[in-house]
């Protein structure tokens, strides 16, 4: 399949969410993750994933050299399926929240952040 | 070598039994990324931490892996229920094998 260098990480997230889904459906609903529109300074955005029901929650910045972010499981005692934390990005891209839930399904949530200052050196 | 790390976590001292709370928690820690470069334009090696997790009397809470895209001074924020009295460990996985751990004993009132 031809990629255009563009979408070169954006697919290589893709793959790595196939990975974690083992090629299931993504459903849209159940996981909301919340991020500025607009993040000034790409060292320092702050995050908030939630998803009532999750066992686990991965991360992915879609334009980052690394897409990877984290992953975020969650124990017997946890209070709610919440987690907020700052990550870095590296330029202008989609934030991708996958969550599998108890039941074994995954929802998927994505967010577009705008970076003025990028956030990963160079 | 990350020098300087110090954990702090903020968890209210007493609670109601079975009830939720918020936790927060962070480390100073420069998470070095391993995707810059130096003024010589030789890439600085990654330094971070890979891994942290919170239990209370054994139990998991969350168990957050990380990866180089979190940012200096790992900051978290998440929720626990706290069925009794007791103590929870925070604990934090460094690159270099080290491991940093924080204990809030907790009552319940």
């Amino acid at each position: 399949m031809m990629v255009l260098p563009l979408r070169a990480n954006a697919s290589a997230t893709d793959d790595l969410i196939a990975e974690f889904t083992g090629g299931a459906d993504l459903a849209d609903t159940g996981i909301t993750l919340t991020a500025p529109e607009i993040a000034e300074n790409g060292n320092t955005v702050p995050i908030e994933v939630s998803a009532p029901g999750a066992s686990e929650i991965v991360v992915f910045a879609t334009g980052n050299p690394v897409p990877p972010v984290a992953q975020f499981s969650f124990g017997p005692l946890a209070g709610s399926q919440t987690a907020a934390t700052r990550i870095r990005l590296a330029k202008t891209q989609d934030v991708v929240a996958v969550a599998r839930m108890a039941d074994g399904s995954f929802a998927r949530a994505t967010q577009l952040v705008k970076v003025t200052i990028g956030g990963c050196g160079g | 070598m990350a020098t300087g790390v110090k954990p702090r976590v903020k968890v209210p001292a007493t609670v109601a039994a079975g009830e939720t709370i918020t936790i927060k928690t962070l480390i100073s820690h420069n998470m070095e990324s391993g995707q810059r470069k130096d003024k010589e334009g030789n890439t600085i090696p990654r330094s971070i931490i890979n891994r942290f997790t919170c239990a209370f009397n054994g139990e998991t809470v969350i168990d957050v892996a990380m990866e180089p895209a979190i940012s200096t001074n790992p900051y978290f924020q998440f929720e626990a229920k706290v069925p009794e009295a007791g103590e929870f460990v925070f604990t934090w996985y460094d690159d270099d094998g080290s491991v940093y751990e924080e204990k809030k004993t907790i009552a319940i009132g």
